[in-house]
C-alpha cells in the first residue's frame, strides 16, 4: 500500500491518479481485511497470544507442541477421512446427474432444479433437512425402512452421514460444470462415430470420457480444496461428536481459539491447514497430470 | 426394431431420472410439508405426505416468539450491502486493471490471485482480533466489511473486460468521455449478464454465510438467519413443525433468487469455477 500511495501521489501523471481512484475502494478493503490478516496470522502463530491478540513471541513453540498434539493429528485424520468420503463420490455423482440431465428434452429444467436447488439453501436448512429426514425415531427414512439407525450418533456412521448430507447439498455445483462440459463436446463427433458403427458404450468411453476429463479434473481440484475446509456441517450436525470422532481441523481450531482462548496456537493450526491443502493439491495435480498423459 | 428398443431404453432412462430427481428434492418437499402440519401430525405413523388443510400455526409461533423478524432484517441488510459494494468496487477495480495503464497494476493482480488461494477460515482469528480491537464485534460493519473484500469478482470482471474490443473505449475517449462514464455506459451494459450473475451469486452466498457471522456475532439482536435459526431450534426440542417453518422462511430469499434467475445463477457458478 505504501508503494501504491507513493505512485498515486505523483501529481505529474493524471492517468495514474485516475487509475488509482478506481482501484482504491477495493484495494483499501483488500489490504485491511485480507492481506493484513494473512500476514498477521503468520506472526500470531509464533506467539502465545490469547484471543484478544495479547501475548509474547515464543518462536516455533506452537508448532513443536502441535506436532506432539494427539488431538490435532486426530483432527487431521478425520478431515482426510471426510475428504476421501466426499471428493470423488461428489464428482462421480455430479457427472452421472449431468449425463442424465443433458439427454432430456422434456422435464429438463424441472430435473435440473431438483438436483441443484439444495445448493442454494443455507447450511442450517440442510442441517434441518438432515435431522428431520434422518431422525432416529420420527425420521421418514427410518420409518419407511422400519429401522432405528442413529445416523449422527453412531461413531461408525457419523462421518459417512455428514459426507452424504454434504453430497446431497453441493452436488448441483459439480453437475452444472459437467453439463457445460458435455454441451461443449461437438455433436459431429458422436454422429461420425455412430456412422462408423461405434456402440453407445464405445462412444461414451472413447468420446465423452476423454473430452470431459479437463472438466473432471477442474471439479476434483475445486472439491479437494473445498472439502478440506469442512466446518459448517460438522459444527451443526455432530459438533465433533460422538466421542470426538468427527472433530475436523477447523473445528479444532475454532475450539482452541474461541473456547480455550489460545489465539496463537489456533493461528498455527490455521497455517498447518493451509500447508496440508497446498501439499494435497500438489499431489493431486501430479496424479491428474499423469492420468491425462496416459489417457 | 432397433429404434423401438432404443426408445424403450430411453423411456426407462427418463423415468429413472425423474424418480432420482424427485427423491433428491424430497427432503425439501418434506421440510415444507412438515411446516404446514400441527406438531401432533408430524409424529403420526404412518406419516401424511399431503396434509390438508394446511396449518400455519408453526409459522405464527416462530414469527411471534423469537427475534426471527429482526434476524431477517439483519440478513437482508448485510446481504444487500455486501452485494452492492462488492460488485461496485469489483467493477471499478477490474476496469482499471483491465483497461488503464498504471504502476502497480501487475502487483495488484498477483495479490488478488494469491488472496484467492487463501481460505477465508484461516484469516478468521486475526480478523476477529482486529474487529475486537475496533469494537466492531456484534456490529453491521463487522459483519459486512470482510465479506466485501473478496478477490473473485474482480478476477471474473477483469477477464470479461479484457474481451471487450478496444475500439469501443478508443471511440468513447475521442468523444471526450471520462473513465467513469466509459465504465458505466459501455463496459457495464456490455457485460450486464455477468454482472447480474455475479450479483445474484454474491447475494446467495452472503445470505448463506455461516462461519463469519458465527464468529463475529454473539448477541441475540445481531445474529443473522443461518446462525440465529439454529439457536432457537435448540429450544424447540422435537417440535419439528416449528423447526421446518424456520427452515422454510430462511430459504425463501435464496431459493426464490435461484428459481427466478436460473440462467444467471448457472452463469455465475460457471464464472466462479473459472469457466466462461
Amino acid at each position: 500500500m505504501q508503494a501504491g500511495a507513493a505512485q498515486a501521489g505523483k501529481p505529474s501523471n493524471k492517468n495514474q491518479l485516475a487509475a488509482w481512484l478506481f482501484v482504491l475502494p477495493f484495494i483499501v478493503l483488500y489490504l485491511l481485511f485480507l492481506i493484513y490478516p494473512a500476514i498477521r496470522v503468520c506472526y500470531l502463530s509464533l506467539t502465545n497470544s490469547d484471543i484478544a491478540g495479547q501475548g509474547q513471541f515464543i518462536g516455533f513453540n506452537n508448532f513443536t507442541t502441535l506436532f506432539q498434539d494427539q488431538d490435532f493429528w486426530a483432527s487431521v485424520i478425520h478431515t482426510a477421512y471426510f475428504v476421501l468420503l466426499t471428493v470423488v463420490p461428489n464428482t462421480v455423482v455430479g457427472f452421472i446427474f449431468a449425463l442424465l440431465v443433458v439427454r432430456l428434452r422434456r422435464f429438463r429444467l424441472f430435473v435440473l432444479a431438483c438436483f441443484f436447488l439444495p445448493y442454494v439453501l443455507p447450511v442450517s436448512v440442510t442441517y434441518d433437512a438432515a435431522i428431520w429426514v434422518l431422525d432416529t425415531n420420527f425420521g421418514i427414512v427410518n420409518l419407511l425402512t422400519g429401522s432405528n439407525i442413529a445416523w449422527f450418533q453412531d461413531p461408525a456412521l457419523a462421518m459417512p452421514s455428514v459426507a452424504g448430507v454434504t453430497i446431497w447439498w453441493t452436488v448441483g455445483f459439480n453437475m452444472l460444470l459437467f453439463i457445460a462440459g458435455l454441451q461443449n463436446i461437438p455433436k459431429e463427433y458422436y454422429e461420425a462415430a455412430a456412422l462408423d458403427g461405434a456402440s453407445g458404450f464405445h462412444r461414451f468411453t472413447h468420446i465423452t470420457c476423454p473430452l470431459i476429463w479437463p472438466v473432471a479434473s477442474l471439479v476434483l481440484v475445486i472439491q479437494l480444496i473445498l472439502q478440506f475446509k469442512i466446518f459448517d456441517q460438522i459444527y451443526l450436525l455432530t459438533l465433533g461428536g460422538p466421542f470426538n470422532s468427527t472433530v475436523v481441523v477447523l473445528l479444532y481450531m475454532y475450539r482452541q481459539a474461541f473456547l480455550q482462548g489460545r489465539g496463537g496456537y489456533a493461528a498455527a493450526i490455521a497455517l498447518m491447514l493451509v500447508l496440508i491443502i497446498i501439499v494435497a493439491s500438489l499431489i493431486q495435480f501430479r496424479l491428474l497430470r499423469i492420468r491425462r498423459t496416459t489417457a | 426394431m432397433k429404434t423401438r428398443r432404443f426408445s424403450i431404453l430411453g423411456f426407462l432412462c427418463t423415468l429413472l431420472t425423474l424418480v432420482m430427481a424427485l427423491a433428491w428434492i424430497f427432503p425439501v418437499y418434506w421440510l415444507t410439508i412438515t411446516s404446514l402440519k400441527t406438531e401432533d401430525q408430524t409424529i403420526v405413523v404412518p406419516p401424511s405426505f399431503l396434509p390438508w388443510p394446511p396449518n400455519f400455526d408453526a409459522f405464527v409461533y416462530v414469527l411471534q416468539n423469537s427475534p426471527f423478524i429482526r434476524w431477517y432484517i439483519n440478513t437482508i441488510v448485510v446481504s444487500v450491502t455486501v452485494t452492492f459494494f462488492c460488485i461496485l468496487f469489483a467493477l471499478m477495480c477490474a476496469y482499471a486493471l483491465s483497461q488503464l495503464e498504471f504502476n502497480g497494476r501487475r502487483l495488484i493482480y498477483t495479490a488478488l490471485l494469491v488472496g484467492f488461494m487463501l481460505p477465508f477460515s484461516t484469516l478468521a482469528i486475526p480478523l476477529f482480533m482486529m474487529m475486537n480491537r475496533f469494537n466492531l464485534v456484534n456490529t453491521f460493519a463487522g459483519l459486512i466489511l470482510p465479506q466485501i473484500a473478496i478477490p473473485l469478482p474482480v478476477i471474473v470482471f477483469k477477464q470479461f473486460f479484457d474481451d471487450v474490443p478496444r475500439d469501443f473505449r478508443d471511440a468513447a475517449l475521442i468523444d471526450g468521455a471520462g473513465n467513469w462514464r466509459i465504465l458505466f455506459r459501455i463496459y457495464l451494459p456490455l457485460n450486464w449478464n455477468i454482472t447480474w450473475a455475479m450479483s445474484i451469486v454474491t447475494f446467495i452466498s452472503t445470505w448463506n454465510n455461516f462461519f463469519w457471522p458465527l464468529i463475529i456475532t454473539n448477541s441475540t439482536p445481531m445474529l443473522t438467519i443461518p446462525v440465529g435459526m439454529t439457536q432457537i431450534q435448540l429450544s424447540y426440542g422435537v417440535s419439528f413443525a416449528k423447526i421446518c417453518a424456520t427452515a422454510v422462511l430462511a430459504s425463501i430469499p435464496t431459493a426464490a433468487a435461484y428459481l427466478l434467475f436460473q440462467k444467471r445463477v448457472t452463469q455465475g457458478v460457471m464464472a466462479v469455477a473459472g469457466l466462461k
